[in-house]
């Protein structure tokens, strides 16, 4: 009896846990009225689509049975608190595997360090401000390559795969191999304060000590985009995995968004009574966490650019990072604090502590896929364990952390040919899918202004005498006069069915049987 | 405390042994896969490209008889056999997958007009410019016969200019001044069906509705029989004369005539008032056109030296094969398998073309066909985008056809036109009616 009341609440719970979830596989509403359509092969065609597409959002609900991994959870028993474990007690308590992801390396002569993950979080390339460069596959400890540049190094950003990293070095831009090997050196770029890379565009951010935001093609080169802010030095970038748009903090407190379309920012938003310091979008596009000198960080739904929740971090927090499922990491001097479902509610008190002793954060990263912290700071680099941080089931076609050689070259070839092209890169993603929203008028007005745009016509040298300059001045001639006709008849059309309108929509009096009807 | 880390074993990633493929982990969630949208349109781009890369359609050519090649005919049950006829007076009978030819004799004194096989396939049946109705016999497991000769020959009254064989009765039709309804044991016709033309230029037997049979006539008509009955059913009259008819074999009452105004229009046959469908694209006289067995798409050949492609619903070809070396296509015909099109042309070649021009023939690894499936459907999903929409329309073709197709739309666009000020400017009572494109070709229908 027993039993069967458990398995029956266990399959309500499955239940409950489907219900929610077939909404994430829905990608948006469902069409519930079709009664407006007239035509209908069209209405059938319709319904027949609805149909397959609930049936596919069924499945891919159903499939998460499949999903062979579970989160990781950090529970506190009784009247303890989860901020109160230090990553020692937790790498005790836990199985020796995962105890080896937390270590520190203690690099005390090369300065504040910046780190980068790749994408499917298996390598990690570690940059000291005073030169030293070094590539690691940190979980098997191994090294891929150790340099010192002899020269100030300022951000380091891995790209599309462990291959290939970027340095942004005191005078110019570098990138190198995963053998230390520098492959180029790019002079375009000067100053470079930060690095971002934006992985299915193929394009490398970045933005200097003059205000200049660049977007750079790494597959081909070629700059795609180049903009002054007009703000002074930036040296804080982020960017919102969900759509591809840049963010970037300046002196004033604005935080300012940016795609390669346009030369002015698309959204400017007045975040800071100071300078912003860190800026962190989380994986979905929802909620946006600045923090600035003024001791504030904030949460804001980066949708509808409202404010959600503040907290008064008593020193501001200099770096910040949202981990894959909604962590957020805030790095205090010394102080690393993480925040778990900031979305939610305020809270108290953070979900994990940890103080670096004699150094302060200089950046902050969660390794993809795996319950880890990197956090760079002024005396090396440490790896902590922040259980529940990584997606635990990855997709191999898009990041996969076991990859042999051979994938790894077949995934690149693959990206490749998929690489979005920047035009595309707008607030909203599935703008592709949408219909032009505009009204009849407007695109009326478009097309007459298309044909109005003075082009050059240059008439055809034709051969045998035939191209005398008056005959070439007559065949320009025609072709202007008919363009123009075109646009007088254009415009005539347009008026006469304004003007239907207008009258079959006017109030019938009774004078109105002595106007002359025109048609 | 509760603690619990991510933690993966390695081996559970890995593959077993050297000789299995590698394991690759799914996770359909849509936060795993941003920029949805974008990133399918990218790939419905590069599908539309390759698609264009791999379009090869031309298959080869059965080449041997000495003049153009003026009729084919399909065998009913094998789908490798072909009879083809010339101007000569030589039938051929080919083998498709060897692309040879297993047979060869001269049949008639003058023009094959018309050859057609029996039910069973045991017979050919031809009529040529010498009035004359000749069977043939023939062996199909070897496509052979032991006497050159002609089993039997019915001399007729006048030039027989079509020829069509029953689907199920041991009937046929032909067709000279008047439409005569034979059997394969008689020498005098069963029905003869006269209706008012001239000359009647070919008929076709409905293969679902098998007692209907459908024959153009040179008084620009098309003529509706039962065979059942001594009087015809009804008659529609076009603007123009129609070279050849073809019946739907999916739906029993659609029929599509080929004529000479470069159109095709598709009718049912219980409202013969309105065509259902006009397919325009050709840009000289359609001379025959023929359905593929799925019933959805029709082939048609024409005066212009192309052949095209259209679905059959709409009015625009999908597909247009053409060679320097292909002259003006006589007959086309779609293969019984539906992968496969032949078009039978005025310089003496049978050319074999594929249906789908970037299909790959062959029988298909599953991933393989997951992956052109998912092509196929990218594509369908962003046909209307502008760049995806440009790359998937674009045909090359002869410069004359390009030439002549854009006169074709400035002469039909300055009609429309013209018909607009007409409208935009009489007085409203006496406005001319509008009637549609499907109407418009339309003469009468007389019962």
């Amino acid at each position: 009896m027993s039993d069967m009341e458990h398995s029956s609440s266990s399959e309500s719970e499955k239940e409950d846990r489907e219900e929610p979830s077939i909404d994430k596989y829905r990608r948006g509403d469902k069409l519930k009225n079709l009664d407006h359509v007239w035509d209908r092969k069209l209405k059938s065609r319709l319904k027949h689509f609805e149909d397959r597409r609930e049936k596919a959002a069924i499945s891919a609900a159903k499939a998460e049975l499949l999903l062979p991994e579970e989160p990781g959870f950090l529970e506190a028993d009784g009247l303890e608190k989860t901020y109160k474990f230090s990553q020692k007690e937790i790498a005790e308590a836990v199985d020796i595997a995962s105890a080896q992801k937390q270590f520190d390396l203690h690099l005390d002569k090369f300065g504040p360090y910046r780190i980068s993950y790749t994408r499917n979080g298996r390598h990690l390339v570690i940059g000291g401000a005073r030169g030293h460069i070094a590539t690691i596959d940190w979980a098997a400890k191994r090294l891929g390559c150790e340099v010192n540049v002899q020269e100030t190094v300022r951000d380091v950003q891995y790209l599309h795969n462990e291959t290939m990293f970027a340095v942004a070095q005191k005078k110019y831009l570098y990138i190198y191999d995963n053998n230390g090997v520098e492959i180029h050196c790019v002079r375009k770029q000067m100053d470079v304060n930060r690095l971002d890379f934006l992985p299915y565009h193929f394009l490398l951010v970045t933005v200097n000590n003059y205000g200049e935001l660049r977007y750079q093609d790494v597959s081909t080169g070629s700059f795609v985009a180049e903009y002054k802010t007009k703000k002074g030095p930036c040296d804080v970038m982020g960017h919102n995995p969900y759509n591809a748009i840049v963010l970037l903090g300046h002196h004033n407190g604005v935080v300012s968004m940016w795609s390669p379309n346009s030369g002015a920012p698309l959204v400017k938003m007045l975040c800071h009574r100071g300078p912003v310091k860190a800026v962190a979008v989380d994986r979905e596009g929802l909620y946006l966490a600045t923090s600035g000198l003024d001791g504030m960080m904030k949460i804001w739904d980066i949708r509808t650019y409202k404010l959600m929740y503040k907290y008064n971090t008593r020193s501001p927090a200099g770096n910040l990072c949202f981990s894959q499922r909604g962590l957020l990491a805030a790095g205090q001097g010394s102080y690393v604090n993480i925040w778990r479902d900031v979305h939610r509610e305020k809270h108290k008190m953070p979900y994990m502590k940890h103080h670096l002793l004699h150094s302060g954060v200089s950046d902050l990263e969660f390794c993809p896929f795996e319950d880890v912290l990197g956090v760079g700071h002024g005396r090396g680099f440490s790896s902590l364990l922040v259980p529940g941080a990584g997606e635990p089931n990855f997709d191999a076609l898009e990041s996969n952390p076991y990859q042999t050689k051979k994938q790894r070259q077949e995934g690149e070839v693959k990206a490749l040919l998929e690489k979005i092209p920047p035009e595309l890169i707008s607030l909203d993603p599935q703008q592709i899918n949408k219909m032009d929203g505009a009204s009849k008028d407007v695109l009326l007005q478009e097309t007459l202004d298309e044909m109005q745009k003075e082009e050059k016509f240059d008439p055809q040298h034709k051969t045998r005498g035939r191209s005398s300059s008056l005959r070439t001045y007559r065949r320009k001639q025609t072709h202007i006069a008919e363009k123009l006709r075109e646009l007088k008849r254009k415009k005539m059309l347009a008026r006469q069915k304004e003007s239907r309108e207008e009258q079959s929509s006017g109030k019938r009096t009774a004078l109105d049987r002595f106007v002359r009807k025109t048609h | 405390m509760r603690v619990k880390v991510l933690s993966r074993n390695p081996s559970d990633y890995a593959r077993e042994t050297k000789a299995d493929i590698h394991r690759i982990q799914r996770n359909v969630d849509p936060v795993l896969h941003p920029l949805e949208g974008a990133r399918e349109y990218q790939r419905a781009l590069n599908a539309a490209k390759l698609e264009r890369v791999f379009a090869k359609p031309f298959v080869g050519s059965l080449s041997g008889h000495t003049d153009g090649v003026y009729c084919m005919a399909k065998h009913p049950s094998v789908l490798s056999c072909l009879v083809s006829g010339s101007c000569d007076g030589e039938i051929r009978v080919w083998n498709l997958s060897r692309q040879q030819c297993m047979l060869a004799f001269t049949a008639h004194s003058g023009f094959v007009r018309g050859v057609s096989l029996n039910t069973s396939g045991t017979t050919i049946i031809s009529v040529g410019d010498d009035q004359c109705i000749k069977y043939w016999p023939l062996e199909t497991s070897q496509l052979t016969f032991s006497q050159k000769l002609p089993t039997s020959t019915i001399m007729g009254k006048t030039v027989f200019t079509g020829i069509d064989h029953h689907w199920s009765k041991p009937l046929f039709a032909t067709c000279s001044s008047q439409v005569d309804i034979w059997d394969e044991s008689r020498t005098e016709p069963v029905h003869s069906l006269v209706w008012g033309a001239d000359g009647v230029s070919s008929v076709r037997f409905n293969p679902i509705e098998r007692n209907v049979l459908a024959s153009t006539g040179s008084d620009r008509s098309i003529a509706l029989y039962d065979i059942r009955g001594v009087s015809p059913l009804r008659k529609v009259v076009l603007d123009m004369r129609s070279n050849s008819v073809a019946w739907n074999p999916m739906e029993a009452f659609n029929f599509t005539v080929a004529n000479e105004d470069s159109n095709l229009y598709t009718f049912d046959m219980r409202r013969l008032d309105q065509a259902l469908c006009v397919h325009m694209d050709h840009v000289g006289a359609v001379l025959d056109c023929d359905y593929a067995p799925t019933g959805r798409e029709f082939v048609s050949g024409g005066f212009d030296r192309t052949i095209r492609i259209f679905p059959f619903d709409q009015g625009h070809s999908r597909e247009v094969y053409h060679t320097k070396r292909m002259q003006r296509v006589f007959c086309v015909k779609w293969t019984g398998d539906s992968k496969f099109v032949l078009s039978g042309s005025d310089e003496t070649n049978i050319r074999l073309w594929k249906a789908q021009a970037s299909e790959k023939l062959g029988s298909l690894a599953p991933r393989q066909r997951a992956s052109l499936d998912y092509n196929n459907k990218l594509k369908e999903k962003y046909k209307e985008h502008p760049l995806v929409r440009r790359i998937i329309r674009h045909r090359h073709v002869p410069k004359l056809v390009y030439k002549q197709g854009k006169e074709k739309k400035i002469m039909l666009l300055s009609r429309k036109r013209k018909e607009e000020n007409v409208r935009q400017h009489s007085k409203p009572d006496r406005l001319p009616p509008r009637t549609p494109e499907r109407r418009k070709h339309i003469v009468s229908v007389v019962a």
